[in-house]
């Protein structure tokens, strides 16, 4: 059977740091996105043509809404590197276990 | 908590105990690690204090522990930690500790010397092996014309039938030396010879472990003369070469045999040395702290001194005053461990010495403690800065490093850190000298960390991006038509556009409660704004610290008549200055209006001009009533360049006077007298001219004094001017990382965006813990560093307290 365990513990920690870090600031961006904060209106991937709408902010909004949406997928793809990571973490402390 | 902001009271204190517990005394104060020794005995060189064979028995343990270690390392065996820090050991432990170590070092010894003897002699019989090969080789394939009475097999080699024809010499050479034998020979022998050489495919080993590549060779020659020659040649070579008459053929089956046997030997004595270091190194950490706190109990034995009867030990201790009662009970604690039925006696005594400077800190104030000893430790009792650098330095480090979010991950780990304290200290040997570092600065770090979070919110800067919790106080729409001057056409047309804050209703009047607005984090002359403010509030700041620096030392001044002399005219010349430009900052900032700020007043040539004395005419330059200012400002600049001289010249002079009244005085000593007695003259006249060399170097020093000081205030002033060049660094460097990665991702209109996202998150985190999180966070670390140094005193003594894991 092909070993699942695949990280060094050091690596693992840091996967789970990243992936914590990573959920928490996706998943707030996402809610800034989605109230569509003036902030982060820089980010939108606006173009000339967005400005000739027939029916003003909705446009932008909408453009607004599928970075949130982009924003939530990543922080569910972070979720689960998070679960992988801690899933090594364990592995790991096991191994260390039975070597003992 | 008056005593952190002075230094503790020290005494100085005489301990009389017997000599049989002075062992166990000492052992005690040491773990207590309150007090330091003075040295009773500082005219004996080291051979004539009486424990110098008991500290050279420990020096000697030492050193064979040291090669115990460096054997173990070596074999790659891992020592155990030192496990419970007990306590020191009593003396009589020092014998058996003594016994033992010694027989694990001839064991050691032993064993090593054998295991030369055998790999050698395996060597040897190696080289042996290969020659009678060789030899085997070589006359199997030249087959000799002989005569037929001599028989030759092929199994079995006959040198000594074979010696009676020719002779020939064997033997084993390194190959980098075969070439300068070679030519020895053939100059020697004038090529009467025959030279056969080969390489030995096995590579052997040397006892200091290189490889070595060898080679075997055989010569045949004729005359005897030739054998002594060449005989002479291979000792110079340093080779044992063998004759043919000493082949023979037993000899092959017995080394044939040894050969055999030998690695076998070899292993069994290489697991033998194997266990007796394995044994060794479960103990060694701790043989080792043992060994090192008795050479420090007898160092300091030798500090103290022995009355003459050989039975009372006498030693003078410096220790805090509040301490003396522990120190007591150690004491008695020590003479009740050796049995002794006296107790020790404490008696204090007056000195005229200083005491060394001792500053009793907690884990959380030490680290601060640290810093500020780094620059210069103060004098005995003089004010100590590190209370109050609890809260500045974290907080000029937050100035320079404020963002919210950066804030936010430092707090957090400097949270954690502490909370794995005991995991860390457990730690603490395995860990390289950088992450030791960091650990014992974790709760600068916390602090920094708060205060960045504090400072960040102020900037209104988190990971670069401006947090709106309150509304904005700017109005967009109120620049557009009836109220503002805007049209559709404007905004079409123009590339930038800038809010009028005059314009009724663009700005609500009253401004954002907390912080800087975030409608600044989408302009573009956001810098424009910035920069002045924090240049500003840098010199603002810059002036308190250095006021309250001047405060503090207030306390320091002995006599009163210092404080006039010096306090009140570095302090007025201060206030006159920089105290009046933080007046005129603070008045622009209240006192002009939007409406006027077209015609404001630059504060920068203001300033320049009221050095200058030059006082144009119109009245616009003026912040408040030009009368008025005018003669404010001549009036407080003559008075900081009047404190120039009082500085200067007031002290020395008075110094003088007084020097003057006392020559006066002495001169009628000395003639009364003479009336009297002609002796004491000379003693007298040479005391005044002493005095005289003095007031020279009493003007010079107050001339430096003075100069040093009012350079300073400028230099110090302008140096603060950093706290803005750093933020205004790191505010960048973030917006640019935002830009450069996340971005991107963010902005990208195709449908693997949140794949791309993903991915560059873990870039953006990575780049932000190294770029900004690392390296900002120890430039502006080290330029807060930079600005508390004003708070260094002059170099003295700290106090060395006696603790056996410190010393040596």
């Amino acid at each position: 059977m092909v070993t699942l365990l695949c990280c060094g513990p050091k690596m693992a920690a840091c996967g789970i740091v990243l992936s914590i870090w990573g959920v928490i600031m996706l998943v707030l961006l996402g809610i800034f996105f989605n109230v569509h904060s003036a902030v982060l209106f820089e980010d939108v991937p606006f173009t000339e043509n967005d400005f000739q709408d027939k029916n003003p902010p909705q446009e932008i909004y909408r453009l607004y809404e599928k970075v949130s949406y982009n924003c939530f997928i990543a922080a569910a793809i972070y979720a689960l590197l998070g679960g992988f990571s801690f899933c090594q973490v364990r592995l790991n402390k096991r191994k260390e276990y039975m070597v003992r | 908590m008056a005593l952190i902001f002075q230094s503790e009271e020290m005494c100085l204190v005489q301990l009389f105990f017997q000599s049989e517990s002075g062992y166990c005394c000492i052992s005690e104060l040491g773990e207590l690690g309150l007090v330091q020794f003075k040295d009773l005995n500082p005219g004996t060189t080291a051979f004539q204090r009486k424990f110098i064979k008991e500290v050279r028995r420990c020096e000697e343990m030492e050193r064979i522990l040291w090669f115990l270690e460096k054997e173990i390392t070596k074999a790659g065996i891992p020592m155990a930690d030192a496990s419970v820090l007990g306590e020191a050991p009593c003396a009589r432990e020092l014998l058996e500790l003594e016994s033992v170590i010694e027989k694990v070092d001839k064991d050691l010894k032993e064993i090593n010397s054998s295991h030369e003897a055998l790999k050698r002699n395996l060597t040897e019989l190696l080289e042996m092996k290969y020659l009678l090969q060789m030899i085997q080789d070589f006359f199997e394939e030249t087959p000799i014309d002989l005569p037929d009475r001599l028989t030759f097999s092929s199994h079995s080699l006959t040198p000594s039938s074979l010696s009676s024809l020719c002779r020939f010499v064997a033997g084993v050479i390194k190959q980098e030396r075969f070439p300068a034998f070679e030519r020895v020979l053939w100059r020697v022998c004038r090529g009467n010879f025959f030279l056969r050489h080969s390489e030995i495919q096995a590579r052997f080993e040397d006892p200091v472990a290189t490889i070595l590549k060898k080679e075997v060779f055989i010569i045949f020659l004729q005359g005897e003369q030739f054998k002594g020659k060449i005989g002479k040649i291979c000792e110079g070579f340093g080779l044992t070469a063998s004759h043919s008459k000493a082949l023979n053929h037993c000899f092959i089956c017995d080394h044939v045999i040894l050969v055999f046997f030998s690695p076998k030997v070899l292993n069994q004595t290489n697991e033998h040395r194997h266990n007796v270091l394995t044994s060794a190194a479960v103990n060694i950490q701790n043989w080792k702290t043992k060994v090192k706190k008795m050479k420090a109990i007898y160092h300091t034995l030798n500090l103290c001194s022995i009355d003459i009867t050989q039975k009372l030990v006498i030693a003078e201790i410096w220790c805090p005053v509040s301490d003396l009662s522990e120190i007591h009970s150690a004491l008695i604690k020590g003479s009740e461990k050796s049995g002794s039925s006296l107790h020790p006696v404490l008696h204090r005594i007056e000195s005229q010495q200083t005491p060394p400077t001792f500053n009793r800190t907690t884990s959380f104030t030490s680290s601060f403690q640290t810093i500020i000893d780094s620059y210069g430790v103060g004098d005995y009792q003089e004010i100590n800065p590190a209370p109050f650098t609890i809260i500045t330095f974290p907080f000029l480090f937050a100035v320079m490093f404020g963002d919210c979010g950066h804030g936010l991950i430092m707090t957090l780990f400097a949270t954690w850190m502490i909370l794995q304290e005991g995991h860390f200290k457990r730690l603490k040997n395995e860990v390289c000298a950088l992450s030791d570092t960091l650990f014992s600065g974790r709760y600068i770090l916390l602090l920094m960390g708060l205060f960045s979070v504090y400072t960040g919110l102020i900037y209104n800067d988190c990971f670069s991006k401006s947090l709106s919790i309150f509304a904005s106080a700017w109005n967009v729409r109120a620049m557009f038509q009836p109220t503002g001057p805007w049209t559709n056409h404007t905004v079409h047309s123009s590339v930038t556009l800038q809010l009028d804050p005059v314009s009724p209703g663009v700005f609500s009047g009253s401004p954002y409660p907390f912080g800087i607005d975030p409608i600044w984090n989408l302009s573009s002359n956001k810098l424009t704004f910035l920069n002045s403010y924090k240049m500003k509030m840098s010199v603002i700041f810059g002036v308190v610290h250095m006021l309250f620096g001047i405060m503090l030392s207030l306390g320091n001044y002995m006599e009163p008549r210092n404080i006039l002399l010096q306090f009140v005219p570095e302090v007025t010349f201060m206030l006159a200055l920089f105290g009046y430009l933080v007046f005129l900052i603070i008045f622009k900032w209240c006192a002009v209006p939007s409406s006027a700020s077209r015609r404001a007043p630059s504060i920068l040539l203001h300033f320049i001009n009221m050095m200058m004395f030059s006082y144009p005419e119109s009245s616009d330059s003026f912040l408040y009533g030009s009368q008025v200012g005018c003669i404010v400002q001549i009036f407080l600049v003559v008075t900081a360049l009047l404190m120039v001289p009082w500085m200067l010249l007031v002290k020395p002079l008075i110094i003088l006077k007084e020097q003057k009244k006392e020559q006066r005085s002495t001169k009628e000593l000395v003639s009364w007298q003479k009336k009297r007695n002609s002796e004491s003259i000379q003693h007298l006249e040479g005391d005044t001219v002493f005095l005289q060399v003095n007031m020279g170097d009493v003007f010079v020093h107050q001339a430096i004094h003075t100069i040093e000081y009012c350079l300073g205030c400028v230099s110090n002033t302008a140096s603060y001017l950093r706290l803005w060049a750093l933020s205004l660094a790191h505010a960048e460097l973030s917006e640019v990382l935002w830009k450069m990665v996340p971005h991107v991702a963010l902005s990208a209109r195709a449908y693997l965006g949140s794949l791309m996202l993903t991915v560059i998150f873990a870039i953006f985190a990575i780049l932000t813990v190294t770029i900004l999180l690392i390296m900002e966070g120890l430039s502006a670390f080290l330029h807060a560093l930079r600005l508390h140094c004003k708070f260094a005193g002059v170099p003295v003594t700290l106090f060395a307290e006696f603790s056996p894991e410190m010393s040596q």
